[in-house]
Parts: structure tokens; C-alpha cells; sequence
């Protein structure tokens, strides 16, 4: 590994010396917290899409907090999150556009 | 060694990295990138046939649902231990950085036994792939006797995915193995593949699977032979990108595939 590499664990290495790991624990209870709101959710017999809804947005809820805190990316240059997350965002999306076929199934044979 | 001939201007000599951090950890970054668009996809998938099949199939009772609800809370809690162990790689403290590493090996494991239990005993009610070994003196369970024939698509995308997300807590978990133990994790590996293979009955899938460890040990023993290496807190931390990735995609499996098929009575 080169010098420029093992500069950079250095200092990386340095950064997470000064986290303070009570945040994590919080991330954790949360989480779990979280977890069994979605429980509760399951059994309260909602409309499929309304709970779908609610469900995703815990769900990104929860992927939010363990990007942020759990890998870091909190601590991360701004250029990072910001390349990182929108090329994720922007692929996932795009596989988006299936969904109306799936609709449009459900009614083929009604006309 | 390296260390040692590191110049003290190193910052002056070398053009600063565009990410402010080190190649492994954006190498890493740019592998999970592809991956989540892997699980991306299967998703999509899974959600494709949900909102297009009206008779999809709901049939996981309280039993599954609370079954589903320990694991994810198995893969949270190895998530915590994961990050105690990176931030104890950090202040150099080896004895707490393998005790974390081994405590989110033991989460991950638990999850997978149980994810198994699952597998097994939807198997064993008949819901199944065709390429699945046939189970002898099966009685099919009523609400699994037209499921696979009628709605075909409820199996194959249920044990495809989330037999590879399994399939990624388990290499996880080998990886994690080899990051805390180096080359004592190897016999362990073996250990494990032996008993997998063995405890497990012909006619289960998790038989022909069990030699996933055989192959990551044949891996891992020739990565460890042509590089031998100390890991380093940069390696833990890579390795934890890992782990919470795959914690991260159970986030979006659990509700989408258990909580939104649960049996309400």
C-alpha cells in the first residue's frame, strides 16, 4: 500500500477515536423501536396500500439512521454522501418505472 | 514495516484523496452500490407480483411473524456490536475488537439458524421450488396445496430472495471470521461446513447449500496464502461496511416480504 493510502487510514482511523459510541446505542433502540411499530402495523388488517406506505417510509426511516450512523457516512466529505447516495437513489428509482404494468395487470380482463 | 518508511510530509507530497478517505473504503462503497441494486431488483420484483396478483398468498401466522421479528432483531444487535468493534479497532484495543467481531458472528449465525428454521418449515408444509429435492411422506399442509401451482411466482420470489440475502449473511459472517481469527478461522469454517452437511437431511436444500462453506474456506485459505496480512482497523471497518449493508436490505425485506403477507385471523 502506498504512503498517500496508509496517511489517510491514519487520519480516518484518528476521527473514529473521537466518536462518541453513546449515539450508537440510541441508533440501536430506535431502530428496535421502530421494528416494532412495523409489528404492531402487520396486524392492524390496513388498507395494503396505505400500509405499504407507512411500512417503506419506516423502512427509509431506519435505512437513513444506519447509512448515517452505522457506516458512517455522516462523518463522511460532503462530495462523498452527495455521489454516493443520489447515484444509489437515482438507480433505484429508475427501476421504478415497471410498477405501472403491475396496476395495469390487475385489470386486464375488466374491459 | 510500511508505517516506518511513511514520510512525515506525506500530506505535501501526495495530491489529497477526492473523497478524504482511503481506496478500500470507497472500493467497498462502490461494491455495495452494485449490490443494492442486485436486492434492488429483487424487490422490485417481489412488489411487481404482490401488486399484480390479487390472490397473492398470506401465510405467515404469529408464529413466522415473531420468528421474523427475533431475527431482525439478531441483525440489528450484530449491527451495534459491528460498530463497537470498528470503534474499538479505532483506539487499538484488540481483546474488545475480536470479543465485538465474534459477538456479530454469533448474531449473524443466529440469524441464519433461524432463517432456516423458516425455510424448513414452509418447505415441510409444501411450499417449494421445483428445483428443490422432493420431501419424502410429505403431507401438504391445506393452505399450501394450490399456492405453488396456482401463484408460482410467491415461491420463487420469496426463496429467491430471501435465500440471497441469507447466501450475504453468510459470507458476512465468514468474512467477519477471518478479519477477528486470520487463519485459525479456517478449521472452524471446515468444522462448521462438516456439520452443516451432515446434520442437515438429503431431501433439504440447506444440504447441497452447506457447501458454500466449503467453497469460502477454499477462498479465504488461498487469499490468506498468496497475501498474508495483519487486519487492520481499516479492514474492520471496510468489513462492517459489509455487515451493515446486509443488516440495511433485511430493513426493507422484513416488512415487505413478512409483515405485508401476515396472516390476520
Amino acid at each position: 500500500m502506498d504512503a498517500s493510502q496508509l496517511a489517510i487510514e491514519g487520519r480516518v482511523a484518528e476521527q473514529h477515536r473521537h466518536h462518541s459510541i453513546t449515539p450508537f446505542f440510541w441508533v440501536w433502540g430506535t431502530l428496535l423501536v421502530l421494528t416494532a411499530i412495523e409489528v404492531y402495523l402487520g396486524y392492524q388488517n390496513m388498507e395494503p396500500k396505505r400500509m405499504l406506505t407507512i411500512l417503506m417510509g419506516l423502512s427509509f426511516v431506519k435505512a437513513t439512521l444506519i447509512i448515517g450512523y452505522f457506516m458512517h457516512m455522516k462523518y463522511e466529505l460532503s462530495r462523498m454522501k452527495w455521489i454516493t447516495m443520489c447515484s444509489l437513489v437515482f438507480c433505484l428509482a429508475m427501476m421504478m418505472v415497471f410498477f405501472p404494468d403491475a396496476f395495469r395487470i390487475l385489470s386486464l380482463g375488466v374491459r | 514495516m510500511a508505517e516506518a518508511a511513511l514520510p512525515r510530509n506525506v500530506a505535501e507530497i501526495y495530491e489529497p484523496s477526492l473523497f478524504g478517505t482511503y481506496s478500500k473504503k470507497v472500493g467497498m462503497w462502490l461494491f455495495l452500490l452494485s449490490d443494492s441494486l442486485t436486492f434492488g431488483a429483487l424487490l422490485y420484483a417481489y412488489s411487481y407480483g404482490r401488486i399484480s396478483i390479487s390472490n397473492w398468498p398470506t401465510p405467515f401466522h404469529s408464529g413466522s411473524i415473531v420468528n421474523a421479528t427475533i431475527m431482525t432483531a439478531f441483525l440489528l444487535t450484530s449491527s451495534l456490536t459491528m460498530v463497537l468493534a470498528v470503534n474499538a479497532a479505532a483506539l487499538k484495543n484488540e481483546k474488545r475488537r475480536v470479543l465485538f467481531l465474534l459477538a456479530t458472528m454469533a448474531c449473524g449465525a443466529g440469524f441464519v439458524i433461524l432463517h432456516g428454521k423458516e425455510w424448513s418449515h414452509l418447505i415441510s408444509e409444501g411450499l417449494r421450488l421445483p428445483i428443490f429435492p422432493a420431501v419424502p411422506h410429505q403431507e401438504v399442509a391445506s393452505e399450501f396445496v394450490n399456492v405453488s401451482k396456482t401463484v408460482p411466482q410467491f415461491a420463487g420470489t420469496f426463496f429467491t430472495l430471501t435465500g440471497m440475502h441469507m447466501l450475504h449473511v453468510t459470507l458476512g459472517v465468514v468474512y467477519l471470521g477471518v478479519i477477528a481469527l486470520r487463519r485459525k478461522f479456517i478449521p472452524i469454517l471446515l468444522a462448521l461446513w462438516l456439520v452443516a452437511w451432515l446434520a442437515t437431511p438429503a431431501y433439504s436444500p440447506f444440504h447441497y447449500a452447506a457447501h458454500v462453506l466449503l467453497i469460502a474456506a477454499l477462498v479465504c485459505s488461498l487469499i490468506m496464502w498468496l497475501k498474508p496480512k495483519i487486519y487492520d482497523a481499516a479492514d474492520v471497518e471496510v468489513a462492517g461496511l459489509y455487515w451493515h449493508f446486509v443488516d440495511l436490505v433485511w430493513m426493507f425485506i422484513f416488512p415487505l416480504v413478512y409483515i405485508m403477507s401476515t396472516k390476520i385471523v
